[in-house]
């Protein structure tokens, strides 16, 4: 089939002079592309009684270890569940992890491995939208799903329909917190102070900016700052004369903490608000008594009063000691939404799988109720939660 | 001219059969792809570090511009073809034309870079290297057209590993036909003694210059190779731990010695995912074990490393070269 396509390009392309733009939308496979498994031959039927194989690519050391470990300790706790209902189709699931180092190429080399040598069914991850990007396209070519627990950039999807993932997209905490702003807390007008940056802080203030206008409040400016500044001052005098009833700093927690100190020290008294840029205990290291009272919007609360957390919590508490993070959740319900799509599937072969995890609706995740929409990003409810003496307290839930 | 040119087109077939063969395997083609762009890389920074005896820390910045303008090129020429030719060709010329212009603005800055620092002796290379390597990601990273901290994703997949072993190749000739060459001579009299070297009527400034954007050259074709079989291009890949990992590569190999370099990138590129697959056939299939051990994997190379270092300080070569063993064996043989 290959090579009739091929020679039929080659007559097209002699038949032709000149440099132009390719015509078919259909490119024919180049050497350089990763293959598809497809030629190869099945593997043989055993396999198909013994264990199914799903694999993860994590971060488990290098920068962004902290994320890896959280994740991996929530997968291995879904498949244990899985694994103690009685597995999938009778048959047990166990999960091949590899380290990609926080590094691209070796998540990319890592993808590799996983699909060609140990012909996993489906592929878990990852958590930085760069490493998830470096594993999508190699997924898609072998038509292997991949499901990422918590990479929030809306382009990791874009790399075609077999790439999957169970968070919310960036923008989506814009809306939330607009809608929390103007429907709870009532505020009639507020303003924005945004990185310009960081594409996440760009994109929930545009967001936000949009629908808080919708909802009927009004935006009275928007300042801007640049990751790594320390001196916020002019622009929260600036803020402070517009006297808004709310914040919103869409930032990073390193950022966001000397902001609010010195809008303290200016005697600016808003509200502040953000999103899940703020989650980390360095927050109140930073900020102190000057982020009291403040909201942000989240994945999870470990104090949702809901059963099946609370049930997540006791258990995950019991295995690796301490509460569990919104990673390890969203780990826990990536491994779950694949589970139960391998439980539904006809055969475990990618397509097949891919089709069930396309129809995934109203599935019960920890982090949220989880229905996948057609751009394949999870649309599910995000929470709100309150500093309140140096801790996030949960508030509510916002639907979307 | 043709005798010259015998070897690479030989090359070029023995690359492209290669390619054929065994194109087949997805995760061989990637390690290789892998291991050959770090050869390139470890025989290129060879002939500034080993053979001139400068001492360069940024080889990691000039592969980052030959990624990212490579990237670029590709992404832009991505819809392109050359009518005449089938589509495989076409867009092989064109990663062809990527590479040499990753390459060539590779050693427009490596010529920036290195004419002021060169004309100093001792330590300032290394400074100013370190510091270009830097500046590049930070410039990167806050480029939005260069797809800012997240990377640049979309280039087109072109580079198999003929065309990186073909480079490989390349250099490694390039290498070797530079060490037995005047200028070879000169580059290694600068680094033995710079000042004897000046006084025997050497222009040190101009050799090192031309040695550091000859090395430059290769790093900016490494990095393009690079972008175009890594799906993303982020500005993670090209630290200062990159730069350090070439520089450990040609030490461990032995500072002046091409096959040294060689040998040690291939070896340390593929310890890691040979450590992976030793520790999978030890677990006898079973998973788990292999999970346990996948991260002491960076603790076992380093060990291994100061191994190394402690029963052969000059390096595992030297500044021998295997071929040199080989026509040595040979004269032996035929006398």
């Amino acid at each position: 089939m290959r090579s009739i396509l091929l020679s039929a390009f080659a007559a097209l392309a002699v038949a032709t002079l000149g440099c132009e733009k390719k015509t078919a939308p259909v490119e024919p496979p180049k050497p350089a592309d990763v293959k598809p498994l497809e030629g190869k031959p099945a593997p043989a039927p055993a396999a198909d009684t013994g264990d199914i194989i799903i694999g993860e690519v994590g971060s488990l050391t290098g920068s962004e270890a902290a994320f890896g470990i959280s994740t991996r300790n929530g997968i291995e706790l879904a498949l244990e569940d899985a694994n103690a209902a009685g597995g999938v189709k009778g048959r047990k699931v166990k999960v091949i992890v590899y380290d990609d180092q926080s590094k691209p190429e070796e998540a990319a080399s890592a993808t590799t491995r996983l699909i060609t040598q140990d012909k996993v069914k489906l592929v878990l991850g990852e958590v930085a939208s760069s490493n998830s990007l470096a594993m999508a396209p190699i997924c898609q070519d072998n038509k292997i799903p991949m499901i990422s627990p918590s990479s929030t950039n809306p382009s990791v999807t874009e790399k075609g329909d077999y790439i999957f993932r169970v968070c919310f997209i960036d923008p989506f905490q814009g809306f939330v917190m607009a809608k929390y702003a103007r429907e709870e807390l009532k505020f009639k007008n507020v303003a924005i102070l945004k990185d310009v940056k960081s594409a996440y802080s760009v994109g929930l203030t545009e967001v936000f900016e949009r629908k808080f206008a919708e909802m009927g409040g009004k935006v009275l400016g928007i300042e801007s700052y640049a990751k790594g500044d320390t001196d916020f001052r002019s622009q929260l005098t600036a803020i402070k004369k517009l006297k808004p009833e709310g914040l919103y700093v869409p930032g990073y927690y390193n950022d966001v903490g000397i902001i609010a100190r010195q809008a303290r020290e200016l005697g600016l008294k808003t509200v502040m608000m953000g999103g899940d840029g703020w989650d980390s205990e360095k927050l109140f290291e930073l900020g102190g008594k000057a982020i009291e009272g403040s909201f942000v919007s989240n994945h999870y609360s470990p104090e949702d009063p809901s059963p099946q957390v609370q049930n997540f919590i006791s258990k995950y508490k019991g295995k690796f000691g301490g509460v569990p993070d919104s990673l390890a959740a969203l780990g826990y319900d990536a491994a779950n939404v694949a589970i139960e799509a391998m439980k539904r599937a006809p055969d475990l072969s990618g397509p097949a799988l891919r089709d069930e995890i396309a129809k995934t609706k109203d599935f019960p995740g920890v982090a949220g109720t989880i229905s996948m929409n057609e751009k394949r990003d999870a649309v599910k409810p995000a929470v709100v939660l309150q500093v309140v003496d140096g801790k996030f307290k949960y508030v509510a839930t916002v639907k979307p | 001219m043709i005798r010259g040119a015998a070897p690479a087109i030989l090359a070029a077939v023995g690359c492209i059969a290669l390619q054929a063969l065994l194109g087949e395997w997805a995760f061989f083609g990637y390690l290789a792809s892998l291991v050959g762009v770090n050869v390139i890389l470890a025989v290129s920074l060879n002939v500034i570090n080993g053979m001139t005896g400068q001492f360069s820390i940024g080889h990691a910045g000039f592969m980052a511009v030959g990624a990212y303008t490579g990237g670029i090129l590709s992404l832009a020429t991505a819809q392109d073809r050359i009518g005449v030719l089938p589509e495989v060709v076409s867009d092989q010329l064109f990663l062809v034309g990527s590479l040499c212009a990753g390459g060539t603005v590779a050693a427009l800055c490596g010529l920036i870079v290195g004419l002021p620092s060169l004309r100093l002796r001792g330590d300032y290379l290394a400074i100013v290297t370190l510091g270009f390597g830097e500046i590049i990601r930070v410039i990167v990273q806050n480029t939005q057209a260069l797809g800012g901290a997240l990377g640049l994703s979309g280039v087109p997949q072109r580079a198999g590993f003929g065309m990186v072993w073909f480079w490989v190749f390349l250099v490694v000739l390039m290498a070797r036909r530079l060490a037995a060459s005047p200028h070879g001579r000169s580059l290694w009299a600068i680094r033995e003694d710079e000042v004897a070297a000046e006084a025997m009527g050497v222009d040190t400034t101009s050799y090192k210059v031309r040695a550091f954007v000859l090395s430059s050259f290769f790093a900016g074709v490494a990095g393009a190779l690079f972008a175009h079989f890594v799906p993303i291009v982020n500005p993670g890949s090209f630290t200062f731990v990159k730069s350090m990992e070439i520089v450990v590569m040609i030490v461990a190999g032995g500072l002046g010695s091409t096959t040294g370099a060689f040998t040690a990138a291939v070896f340390l590129t593929l310890l890691p995912e040979g450590m992976r697959s030793l520790f999978t056939t030890l677990g006898g299939g079973d998973p788990s074990l292999a999970q346990k051990v996948d991260q002491v994997r960076m603790p076992i190379y380093g060990v291994l490393l100061v191994l190394i270092m402690l029963t052969r300080p000059q390096g595992i070569f030297g500044t021998h070269e295997a071929w040199d063993a080989v026509a040595r064996w040979r004269k032996k043989a035929r006398a």
